[in-house]
């Protein structure tokens, strides 16, 4: 195995501007090595392929020719969203690829090239110790999985979707396409079409981890759309945090990124959902997330943007259950190239239930960053309450922010409230930062810091930090 | 008449049937339309025949402001009354009339603007079928203090476009309002209205358009508003009536020091459906605008309000605000907001807020507590809540005309029964 690319990627990375630091660690690629490969483009052929491949059950195969006639049949939502969209090419891109070996269950048998990817991700060899359980996808299977034995031992479940659905039919199929319906929009279509990789978790009753599980998303071949499909799972009374990271390797032509993920928090239940997003600036990543969350229980996205060229995700939950609650805390970062177009979605469906939305969003450069957002609370309910707030921070005298909120309360025992600002970094603050020895891009980095600062505590800990860090470079080079 | 009227006006109503024509008619999906009740645009009257109604009653029910500068009363687009004392040199006059007369001035500013929120259709087909309205035109250094009546009566199964054009000249202050009604009760009518308005440098624009018509009726208003450097535009609206209306408000501000203000009170009842867009755009440095729409729901009533602030590149400095608030009264009133902002300039503050909540059980208690009904409590909170957009018209005359019709819808909510 030759580390030429890599190396010279890394060489040429040193001699890069330091903004690029961040974005060139994950700016590498091992010689592609792929066992199965469904070729270019996409038509029923590709779908029976990849089911060929995986040995799906005949249901699922069905499952997939249908969503296949619904991405069809579906139009591009240019009437709302970017015209950006029309430069996805779907003959462009290739939708499966594996090296068609099996998930791994000990670092010692995963393979040294994928070993080293991670090394470069930095996740650190000893963190395994404090992660409940890895679980990494190397283009689109896992191949490396590993869940401590107390785990399994409570009866947890964390496997990849493919294993989900075959080792687990009668947990999985009740609600897996559940919460997003196929035909949801094009790229759930899209994704319920060709959707391998991802995770499947069951919590049991009652159990509640003290650890978060953890996945790590790469994309490593040119022009293929990752198509990552999650199920999470909380029964009763349980409480998981699952966080979902990622980085993409720089390609020349743009890659598309459509996931599907569902939630299902069933009474009394408790999930977090943590990503942070930091794909090269030329993926697309069209991501439809959603919770179901029934009586009492809770679902929480709490999600960061930093990377790709287009972002459209708008995580949302859909509170089913008396005394529901959802939330989404959101941060959105916008450089050159990039187009951050988020949101939440919040469906009241029941009495009591109560939902918030905090989006913090900063342009940069000619960054452009967009709030959408939907509320909905028909008038059969009562006592539901909404809070959405957004705030928008340019730096850049050509920065652009968009918000566009929606909100729909019918009867009068609702309450909601819309709020959303936009603002600069004031140029006393700066100077008063730069009085106390701090340089323009520091006194700038840390106002930014101070803007996001109440979002970034939500984070886990060693999120927090990466986060911080990545802003930190980010802002370099953006004033002066 | 038609003989009469100037060869460029004749010229752009043929090409606007033409463009009416080939422009396809909104449907579902359109964010344009977004929550909107398409249905309400089948026009089945667009060629209905206009009513005679007893124009001696009509004109003694055209009440308005105490001591109007100048009171035009129209009943289906034809002048059936007016009088003026207006100072040298204003020009205000019906639309037909000023075609003839001052054709050059009507020229300039008549519908320049390209409709861009969701009525393109039907400007096309106001600006091919309008035949009258009001023009009136300020020269520099000239105030009128009183305000400009104009009351559109709409009687029968018709469609009226009445087009209101105003310019203000430099330095200059005028106030017009427009009460839209109906004849009758009963009989369903349709307006397509079109305002163009346009503050010169340094002056003060005033305009009210209260539609007060009946509830079985239906309207589109589109409004372009234009403030220049240093000047200030205000502009109103208030629904009481019409079973169906929209309202398309674009304000432009096109100068440094440029400030417009707009302002709607809605009042809607039983089955009725208010649909608002609104355009705050600032093309120029150094400008502001404000928006404060109320709405209070009765009944199965709906409303729709789609706001948007546009921040032009390099028009740095920029104040924009915009506020919509709903406040529910029943359990089946339904209120739709879709507060926007596009940003792409620097050193801007911008907000918007959007609540929508009822009246809470202790301010009820509070107020039953002195002696007060539950219902006229609630009236009451209701009216308050209201006047704080009628209260920034900041002319105690044109108040008390807003609150007057504010105070006859809500005593036909307190007979009708909520």
């Amino acid at each position: 195995m030759s580390f030429q690319d890599t190396d010279s990627a890394v060489l040429d990375a040193d001699t890069q501007n330091a903004i690029d630091v961040d974005r060139t660690k994950g700016d590498f690629k091992f010689p592609e090595n792929h066992k199965f490969d469904a070729g270019w483009g996409l038509t029923s052929a590709t779908v029976d392929y990849i089911s060929d491949v995986k040995d799906d059950p005949d249901w699922v195969r069905e499952f997939r020719h249908k969503a296949l006639a619904v991405f069809e049949s579906k139009k591009t939502p240019t009437n709302w969203a970017t015209t950006d969209l029309d430069n996805i090419d779907f003959d462009k891109i290739r939708y499966y690829l594996s090296d068609g070996q099996k998930p791994k269950r000990s670092w010692d048998e995963v393979p040294p090239e994928v070993l080293e990817t991670f090394e470069r991700l930095g996740i650190p060899q000893q963190e395994r110790a404090f992660l409940a359980g890895v679980e990494a996808q190397y283009d689109s299977e896992a191949t490396y999985s590993n869940m401590k034995e107390e785990l399994s031992k409570q009866g947890v479940i964390f496997v990849t979707s493919a294993e989900g659905l075959k080792e687990h039919e009668e947990i999985f199929r009740p609600y897996f396409g559940k919460v997003i319906p196929t035909g949801d929009n094009k790229y759930s279509a899209l994704n319920s079409a060709v959707f391998s990789g991802g995770s499947f978790i069951y919590i049991p009753k009652g159990v509640k981890l003290k650890q978060p599980l953890q996945a790590y998303f790469r994309i490593n071949s040119e022009s293929f759309g990752q198509f990552e499909r999650t199920l999470i799972i909380a029964d009763e009374g349980s409480e998981v945090m699952y966080m979902e990271g990622c980085t993409a390797p720089k390609f020349e032509t743009a890659t598309l990124h459509s996931a599907v993920v569902e939630l299902v928090a069933l009474k009394g239940a408790k999930i977090q959902y943590v990503t942070v997003q930091n794909w090269s600036s030329n993926v697309f990543n069209l991501v439809t997330k959603r919770g179901l969350a029934m009586e009492d229980a809770e679902v929480r996205w709490i999600d960061c943007n930093i990377g790709s060229r287009l972002t459209m995700k708008y995580p949302g939950v859909i509170m089913k259950g008396e005394g529901a609650r959802g939330e989404v805390i959101s941060i959105a970062l916008a450089n050159t190239g990039q187009h951050q177009d988020t949101g939440a979605k919040m469906i009241h469906a029941a009495n009591n239930t109560t939902s918030n939305v905090v989006s913090k969003s900063i342009s940069i450069g000619e960054g452009r960053s967009t709030y959408r957002g939907q509320v909905h609370i028909p008038k059969h309910l009562k006592g539901c309450k909404n809070n959405t707030e957004c705030d928008a921070l340019l730096i850049n005298s050509n920065s652009r922010t968009d918000t566009y909120p929606a909100i729909t309360v019918k009867g009068n025992r609702h309450a909601t409230q819309h709020e959303a600002s936009v603002s600069q970094v004031s140029e006393e603050m700066l100077f008063y930062m730069q009085q106390r020895g701090l340089d323009q891009g520091q006194a700038m980095s840390l106002a930014v810091n101070g803007f996001i600062n109440e979002l970034v505590r939500e984070f886990p800990m060693e999120y927090s930090v990466e986060l911080k860090r990545l802003i930190d470079l980010e802002m370099e080079g953006s004033v002066g | 008449m038609t003989s009469t009227l100037p060869a460029w006006f004749t010229a752009r109503q043929e090409s606007a049937k033409t463009r009416y024509e080939s422009t396809p008619t909104p449907k579902r999906g359109d964010e344009q339309w977004r929550f909107a009740n398409i249905k309400q645009l089948k026009f089945d009257n667009l060629s209905g025949e206009a009513n005679e109604a007893d124009h001696s009653d009509l004109i003694s029910r055209s009440t308005g402001v105490e001591t109007p500068a100048a009171k035009f009363v129209f009943l289906n687009d034809a002048v059936i009354s007016s009088e003026t004392s207006l100072p040298e040199g204003v020009i205000c006059l019906p639309l037909a009339e000023a075609l003839e007369k001052h054709s050059d001035l009507v020229e300039q500013h008549f519908m320049k603007q390209e409709s861009r929120l969701g009525s393109a259709k039907y400007a096309a087909l106001h600006e091919a079928s309008v035949k009258n309205g009001l023009f009136v035109h300020i020269p520099d250094n000239t105030e009128v203090e009183d305000t400009i009546e104009v009351h559109h009566w709409i009687s029968g199964e018709t469609t009226v476009f009445p087009h209101t054009l105003i310019v203000t000249g430099k330095s200059s202050k005028v106030r017009v309002i427009d009460i839209f009604r109906s004849a009758d009760d009963s009989t369903p009518g349709l307006t397509i209205g079109y305002k163009d308005l346009y503050a010169g440098q340094n002056s003060s624009l005033d305009y009210i358009a209260i539609q007060a018509l009946n509830e079985v009726s239906r309207m589109i208003a589109i409004k372009e508003t234009s403030t220049a450097r240093d000047s200030r535009s205000r502009a109103f609206i208030l629904n009481t009536g019409a079973a169906w209306a929209r309202n398309e408000s674009m304000s432009r501000l096109e100068g440094p020091g440029a400030h417009s203000d707009m302002l709607s009170v809605s009042i809607p009842d039983h089955e009725q459906e208010f649909d608002q867009r609104t355009f705050q755009h600032h093309v120029s440095p150094n400008t502001n605008s404000d928006l404060l729409y109320k709405n209070t729901l009765y009944g199965h009533s709906k409303t729709i309000f789609s706001g948007l602030i546009s921040v032009n590149e390099k028009a740095h400095h920029t104040d924009a605000y915009q506020t919509c608030r709903n406040l529910l009264m029943t359990d089946d009133c339904e209120a739709n907001s879709m507060p926007g902002l596009e940003i792409n300039a620097d050193q801007v503050a911008c907000s918007h807020g959007s609540t929508s909540a009822q009246i809470a059980d202790e301010e009820i208690f509070y107020l039953q507590a002195r002696g007060i009904a539950p219902d006229q409590a609630r009236q009451l909170i209701a009216r308050g809540y209201s006047i704080e957009a009628v209260m920034r018209l900041k002319n105690e005359k044109t108040e008390a005309l807003v609150l007057k019709f504010i105070d006859e819808k809500f005593s036909r909510i307190a007979i009708g029964g909520v």
